[in-house]
């Protein structure tokens, strides 16, 4: 189990050492000079050769990504070429809001789609079941910058029209002192990023659950004399959630590029604008520093995910 | 005292084809303490049966009466049945692997079904399941108790399903194919384990089976249906020893448990569509005995003196008046010359090493060093429980499996390390016909380009030459060539198993692997199967591995036996010797939990987890 453990964390560690060593090479493959970008428009050969020295992009690749790496992993992602802010000071202030929404948007689905999912699973063809059906159509239909700005102007623009505020149309609010204020920013982006999740939870669960209902231990749960609400809750909903975390592995996964539409659409300051501004301006380090975050945050993911894996089913752990 | 009394229950399952006929007109009774038997073949109506009894069908339109109790179940409202189900009516089905929960131990399971219908505390729950484990043959029920299903053998699940039936005690207890899906000797310990709970609990048991040779020497009544009727009922000897429905007396015949050799007398056909509403006798179209009004109108109910009713519209028992198995002569087999050896295995092994999940290295020895030799035209029978490494066996033979050591020579060529052409090559000397005919056959190509499949990839025959050599084949198995265009989900299993056969023959292989060729199938279907291998025997020369765990069924069809536990042979002989003088204590163990008559006696299974010699 140790060993396990061990080996999946040895494992993640590689992970992320391949895609520094990825990411940091596409950059030089990439055409573009950062030296030139940071020296300005009108700047001289001499000087931009002197930014470059400074910057230490004439010495070689290797020694290059060496240097990265070791800095690295001392918490210096090294400083944005824009503004000369710390890497990492940039992608702290940006933090707050992107784990805001993400988290925030994977309970929402996770809330909606599951439970949708088992009733239209209980009665397939039934009225419920139809209705479930038809909010996993437009889920999965609309994406999500066309889900945003029509929130934006139901919810945001025409209460306004008629006088009254019923949610803000962006920004974001740290969580304390006001926590209250804090979800009624957040509500809009969180429904425009958990809605098509949502819908793909719900069909998910309800596939699942319709195939494990049929099995033959949810015959023998019933044979029991259990309640047919126990039959469900207990024995059938408990099979499906090991296929549904493999799905959340993934999603999560995805998440970061869902979460960069979101906060464009709402004004959020998070990482995923960060991430289009720096790609827009060339900011090498910035670009590297958010690509590395979003890997990091993708193994450490799919690690959970491997234990939860562990924990649900007993004929992995033995 | 009556417990169970079925009166003229019709079961009516709406499909998406129309309505299925699962049961028409269906009446028994079941008496306290008493072991009541339901056999039929697949499609016959008794699992819906079961089911229906348990209140477990909903959407089916039911008409007739279910009194359990002096209770009508069909009249009870569903908490009020809720309230029988698990606490006087239980149930235990036919796979314990399915059956029980994966991610719940089998303590909290049984714990579950206790505190459904009892208000006891959890501690207490436990304390009871520990005990019903103990006396369901469980080791160390204190700890296993906390195990989860996957930790115990198929026997061992089956007992703790066992245990969680007859924990609430219940008036009734409903076993649904309880032994299909285990070996045969671990069948005769919970055959034997049923019959002691049912007298020390004072349960009655509905058992329903395929197996009706095993339903007979135990049950105190059986019943037989097909087609959702009830062909028979009487005392179970009876039944069995001198049947009154022409379709029972064709069962009885068609299953090879004889000691009869050559063609078994099967019953020709297939079982009718429940989809369309039976006018007349639903058995006429197969029955030998069949007369005119047969066709014409439903059979009367016929009562005789031992207790037998029989819906036929013979007026004597059909084991009085139909004529004896007309004695099929067994036709000389090809000649073979002894020395001609066409399959040499020598001291073949496989392990398979690696890591568990967790970095534990583990070592599997699946196969310990087999040697046998088939001579040419004769059929050699490899048996064994699940696990002993019989179809792997058969697997690394065809050469579909490298072994880790050994040798495997056809006709004087060895299989292994083979390229590409001599591997094609080899390919048209063996073949394999595998146990599922549903899962072996892509669903969605046709018939026709299965069977000439072989042709294709051997690039023999093209053209209009390929489709009738393809119609040729289908008409040597028994298939009608004008279904040259089908898909295999429009064929029945037995048909099915055809059409793997008839791919096998294609290329002219001198010899075909069988692995559990019959087992998936019904036994009037089985029989029609058996005989079509033993005639392309005799026809075309070919010579046969034959695998199956089925003793009765191996002992027809071979002439000489391999007995086959845990990755070795332990012993192999002529049939007939092997039979009759087994030597092994392995063998006689096997040949005794086959013997219906021992399974009713019970006998040699005193100590339930012995897996010892018989005394």
């Amino acid at each position: 189990m140790i060993r396990f453990i061990a080996s999946r964390i040895g494992f993640a560690a590689l992970v992320l050492i391949m895609l520094s060593g990825f990411v940091f090479t596409l950059f030089f493959v990439a055409p573009g000079d950062p030296a030139r970008i940071v020296a300005g428009e009108r700047a001289t050969e001499a000087q931009v050769a002197q930014v470059r020295e400074n910057l230490g992009l004439d010495r070689p690749i290797i020694e290059q990504y060496f240097s990265f790496v070791g800095r690295s992993l001392s918490g210096d992602l090294g400083y944005s070429y824009r503004n000369q802010q710390p890497v990492l000071e940039l992608i702290k202030n940006r933090m707050p809001a992107t784990i805001s929404l993400c988290v925030g948007a994977v309970i929402l689905w996770l809330l909606m789609g599951i439970p949708i999912g088992i009733m239209s699973a209980r009665r397939p063809g039934s009225l419920v079941d139809r209705l479930g059906q038809g909010f996993v159509l437009i889920g999965v239909s609309f994406p999500s910058f066309v889900l945003g700005m029509a929130a934006l102007y139901f919810l945001y623009f025409v209460p306004r029209q008629a006088g009254f505020t019923l949610f803000p149309p962006g920004g974001f609010r740290p969580f304390l002192p006001n926590p209250g204020l804090w979800a009624w920013h957040l509500m809009l982006p969180w429904f425009t990023l958990a809605l098509t999740s949502a819908a793909i939870y719900a069909r998910l669960t309800r596939g699942q659950l319709l195939e494990v209902l049929g099995e033959d231990y949810i015959r023998t749960a019933r044979a029991k004399g259990l309640s047919e609400r126990k039959v469900v809750y207990k024995h059938g909903v408990r099979s499906i959630f090991s296929p549904l975390t493999t799905q959340l592995g993934a999603d999560i996964a995805a998440l970061l590029g869902g979460a960069l539409v979101t906060e464009q659409v709402f004004g959020l300051q998070g990482i995923g604008s960060l991430a289009v501004q720096s790609v827009q301006t060339q900011d090498r380090p910035v670009i590297i520093g958010v690509v590395m975050l979003a890997g990091f945050f993708i193994v450490i993911a799919n690690l959970i995910v491997d234990f939860l894996y562990i924990l649900l089913d007993p004929r992995i752990r033995t | 005292m009556t417990v169970l009394s079925v009166r003229n229950l019709n079961i009516d399952l709406p499909s998406g084809d129309g309505h299925v006929h699962a049961a028409r007109d269906v009446s028994f009774d079941v008496e306290a303490e008493e072991l009541f038997g339901i056999a039929g073949e697949s499609g016959s109506g008794k699992s819906v049966l079961s089911q229906a009894i348990m209140g477990l069908l909903p959407g089916a339109i039911i008409s007739g009466e279910i009194l359990f109790e002096g209770r009508n179940l069909l009249d009870l409202p569903p908490r009020e049945m809720q309230r029988l189900r698990g606490n006087r009516i239980a149930m235990i089905s036919q796979d314990p692997l399915s059956s029980l929960h994966p991610f719940y131990t089998v303590g909290a399971q049984i714990t579950e079904a206790i505190r459904t219908h009892r208000k006891v505390s959890e501690a207490e729950a436990l304390q009871e399941a520990i005990d019903i484990l103990e006396r369901v043959g469980i080791h160390d029920p204190d700890k296993r108790v906390r195990d989860y299903p996957h930790q115990f053998s198929g026997g061992m699940r089956q007992r703790v399903m066992i245990a969680m039936a007859i924990v609430l005690r219940p008036a009734l207890l409903i076993a649904d194919e309880p032994t299909t899906a285990l070996d045969v000797t671990v069948q005769a310990q919970i055959i034997s384990l049923l019959n002691q709970m049912r007298r020390e609990l004072g349960t009655a048991i509905i058992m329903v089976t395929h197996d009706l040779e095993l339903l007979s020497s135990i049950a105190d009544h059986a019943m037989v249906m097909y087609a959702g009727n009830r062909m028979e009922l009487g005392p179970g000897e009876a039944v069995l020893t001198a049947p009154a429905h022409p379709y029972t007396l064709g069962l009885l015949r068609s299953s090879p448990s004889h000691e009869s050799r050559g063609a078994l007398p099967s019953i020709p056909g297939q079982p009718p569509s429940l989809l369309i509403e039976q006018k007349a006798c639903a058995f006429a179209p197969r029955c030998a005995a069949a007369m005119d009004i047969c066709r014409q109108e439903r059979a009367p109910l016929r009562n005789f003196a031992d207790g037998t009713r029989s819906l036929c519209w013979l007026e004597d028992k059909a084991s009085n008046t139909a004529a004896a198995v007309p004695a099929i002569p067994e036709e000389p087999p090809v000649v073979a010359q002894s020395s001609d050896i066409v399959v040499k295995v020598s001291d073949v092994r496989l392990t398979y090493g690696g890591r568990s999940l967790f970095g534990k290295s583990i070592n599997l020895e699946v196969l310990k060093g087999v040697s046998l030799e088939l001579p040419r035209g004769k059929t050699l029978g490899i048996v064994g429980e699940s696990g002993c490494g019989k179809s792997t066996l058969a697997r690394i033979i065809a050469g579909l499996l490298p072994p880790t050591s050994g040798d495997v020579i056809i006709e004087g060529q060895s299989v292994l390390g083979l390229d590409r052409r001599d591997w094609v090559e080899m390919r048209k000397r063996v073949q394999m016909v595998f146990q599922d005919p549903f899962g072996s056959l892509n669903p969605r190509r046709r018939v026709g380009s299965i069977i000439g499949d072989p042709f294709r990839i051997q690039k023999v025959a093209h053209g209009a030459a390929r489709k009738n050599k393809v119609r040729e084949l289908m008409e040597i198995v028994g298939l009608n060539p004008e279904h040259y265009n089908r898909f295999p989900s429009e064929f029945s299993g037995g048909q099915r198993q055809r059409i793997g056969i008839a791919r096998a023959l294609a290329l002219n292989p001198s010899i075909i692997i069988f692995d559990e060729p019959v087992s998936a199938l019904d036994v009037s279907i089985q029989a029609q199967i058996l005989n079509l291998i033993a005639r392309l025997q005799r026809e075309l020369g070919l010579s046969y591995l034959f695998i199956s765990h089925d003793l009765a069924v191996v002992r027809h069809v071979s002439s000489e036996i391999l007995v086959m536990k845990a990755g070795q042979v332990v012993e192999r002989g002529e049939t007939e010797t092997l039979y009759h003088h087994p030597q092994h204590p392995y063998t006689r163990e096997l040949l005794a939990a086959a013997d219906p008559h021992y399974r009713k006696s019970g006998g040699g299974f005193a100590d339930p987890q012995s897996s010892g010699a018989m005394p």
